[in-house]
């Protein structure tokens, strides 16, 4: 879960869907829909639908699940065993480990939703409009994502993260926002590519002529025609990237540098947890098996749509 | 071929200078004191610090900074820390460790995703075809730290198969392990594309020509399927060494390897400027050449695509 801009290259295999048109009225259904239709026959794609609605759930009503305070120490339980008190043990101050799995999963979901939306609204916006210019604009924004595809990701968020550390303070909200910016401002590249080459396709299709010839501006053509025919294949690859950025989350909170202390998160934990663990692997391990499971489901999600919506599995 | 090569060159210095006046930027226009703590227990004295600014031009404007350290690297100086260490010498001692690590890892990943990709490629829907699906979405689920200190644990300390910690000088034995460790994820995504590359190609008309010729099944699949169906496979590749060198700060942290990784982290917790910019724009290098080597890589495989 080192770097999410290796996924672009896995995702950004299979040619972006036809835009709509011809190959839609012979099925006389949208690709949209038809791809819905292929969806709810795949187990694969309702066993991830499942497990993400637990997690949805969890992150929004974590008191439903556990009455324990999640960040309540008490030193005289330090490091115990799962027991029946406490189906995770204690950590090293004590705090329950299942009330932290349980209260950190909405932190590690909205790090990993917000840290998503923000890369793609940037790489979409950048993307769309250097494919529908094209020319010097293409040309600015394309050497300008190949500027920061160039730098190494962990290593940039390294220094974006401790060089901001002090200026950011110790509230939680801060932390996350410092944490959350700064995987989008290293990760947009990818998903401009994507949406660039797409817009690339559509500008030159029948429809979005035909929209100019008939006296439509620049921001009609591209809100109305264009990006409702490029939005697909950035959405599969939001779908996988949701998943990666809360693996890169942790992988940040592991290394010390990304949330800390007050926010809980199973990145945080699993940080925590690391220099215990011959002594005491539970730690390590409930916050990483619900990690795992996270980035599971979303990973079998976009593995889904992506299949869904590719037109050469057909 | 050989103008083609010169016009990418070209095409990499804006790139280049790009990058690494990003790093710079960041590196050193940002706020904070890069003496504080220098001196031990009490503040810097003012004479210090004015000698240290002066020497290292701190005062001046930052795009005249970073054209002098462009000046130098050009020359081949990576500059010094702030006491007096050369780069140079810490990066040459530190690089060769990582590299190593980032080959070791490329070989497992090239040769088990390959060779997973291959095999359920070419039968798909079958039991290997879902192990192997399976196995990837768990590598890609898994954190590299939580691969890495499972791995530790169960084959260091619990089974003593394997040194838990790599000694300083780190010979290829000992970093099969790391090595496996920083190409799980890689390694999954190898093999996914590779099956799916398979897939697609072993209907395409080539293959049936090959087939319809009589040919042994052995030299359709490795002559004919491969060789077409490896050139999305060495694009990645060929980008992931630089991605591995730099993603290798965790694996190296867990085992205890003294590459690059823990150099630009020990750097950034002391405020070495020079040798977080030093490393980062060896990297960058790095992984531009690699993305120069890919596109090359492709003609050499693909006789369709011929540069001018």
């Amino acid at each position: 879960m080192s770097d999410p801009s290796v996924l672009g290259t896995a995702v950004a295999e299979p040619d972006p869907p036809p835009a709509g048109g011809a190959d839609a009225q012979e099925r006389a259904r949208s690709l949209a829909s038809d791809a819905w239709h292929d969806l709810r026959r795949r187990p694969l794609f309702l066993i991830s639908v499942a497990l993400i609605a637990i997690l949805l759930v969890l992150a929004a009503f974590p008191q439903l699940f556990t009455s324990a305070d999640p960040n309540a120490g008490d030193l005289a339980r330090s490091r115990q065993a799962p027991s029946g008190q406490a189906w995770f043990g204690y950590d090293l101050l004590g705090r329950d480990v299942y009330a932290r799995t349980i209260y950190g999963t909405r932190v590690s979901i909205v790090v990993g939703v917000l840290a998503t939306t923000f890369t793609v609204l940037l790489g979409g916006t950048l993307g769309m409009l250097a494919g529908y210019h094209g020319g010097w604009v293409d040309t600015l924004v394309s050497r300008l994502t190949d500027v920061v595809f160039g730098l190494p990701f962990v290593l940039g968020a390294i220094v974006i993260l401790s060089s901001f550390r002090e200026a950011i303070g110790e509230g939680a909200v801060g932390i996350t926002a410092l944490v959350v910016l700064t995987m989008a401002a290293l990760s947009w590249p990818v998903s401009m590519r994507i949406t660039r080459s797409a817009a690339i396709t559509a500008r030159n299709q029948d429809y979005v002529r035909a929209a100019r010839a008939l006296g439509a501006g620049p921001a009609r053509v591209i809100w109305r025609h264009m990006l409702p025919n490029c939005l697909a294949p950035v959405l599969v690859y939001a779908t996988i990237a949701l998943g990666a950025f809360i693996g890169v989350e942790a992988t940040l909170s592991f290394l010390g540098i990304g949330l800390r202390d007050p926010v809980v998160s199973w990145g945080v934990m699993i940080s925590e947890a690391r220099d215990y663990i011959r002594v005491a692997p539970h730690l390590l391990l409930f916050p990483a098996a619900f990690l795992a499971v996270t980035v599971l489901a979303f990973v079998m999600l976009g593995d889904a749509v992506r299949d869904a919506f590719d037109p050469k599995g057909r | 071929m050989g103008r083609y090569i010169l016009r990418r060159l070209l095409q990499l210095v804006p790139v280049f200078i790009g990058t690494t006046f990003l790093i710079y930027l960041l590196v050193w226009a940002l706020p904070g004191d890069p003496f504080a703590g220098k001196c031990g227990e009490r503040a810097c004295p003012d004479a210090y610090i004015t000698r240290m600014r002066e020497e290292f031009h701190l005062d001046e404007n930052v795009v005249v900074q970073y054209l002098r350290y462009l000046g130098n690297l050009l020359q081949g100086d990576f500059g010094q820390t702030f006491s007096g260490t050369s780069v140079g010498e810490l990066i040459a001692a530190a690089y060769p460790v990582t590299l190593r690590l980032a080959i070791v890892a490329l070989l497992i990943e090239a040769l088990i995703g390959v060779l997973a990709g291959v095999l359920t490629g070419l039968r798909s829907g079958g039991f290997l075809d879902n192990l192997v699906l399976v196995s990837t979405l768990f590598l890609i689920s898994i954190p590299v730290f939580v691969t890495g200190y499972v791995l530790q644990t169960v084959l260091g300390l619990r089974l003593g198969l394997i040194s838990p910690t790599v000694s300083a000088d780190a010979g290829f034995g000992e970093l099969i392990v790391p090595g496996f460790v920083l190409a799980s994820l890689s390694m999954a995504y190898v093999a996914r594309l590779t099956r799916t590359s398979i897939a697609e190609n072993r209907r395409s008309d080539y293959v049936r020509t090959a087939v319809a010729k009589g040919l042994e099944p052995r030299r359709v699949v490795g002559v004919h399927l491969l060789r077409n169906s490896l050139i999305p496979v060495v694009t990645f590749l060929g980008v992931d060494l630089g991605s591995l060198m730099s993603g290798a700060i965790v694996t190296e942290g867990i085992f205890n390897i003294r590459g690059i990784g823990g150099l630009v982290f020990r750097s950034i917790a002391l405020r070495e400027g020079a040798t977080v910019t030093g490393v980062v724009v060896l990297l960058v290098i790095v992984y531009l050449l690699m993305n120069l080597l890919v596109d090359v890589v492709y003609a050499v495989l693909d006789p369709r695509i011929r540069y001018v």
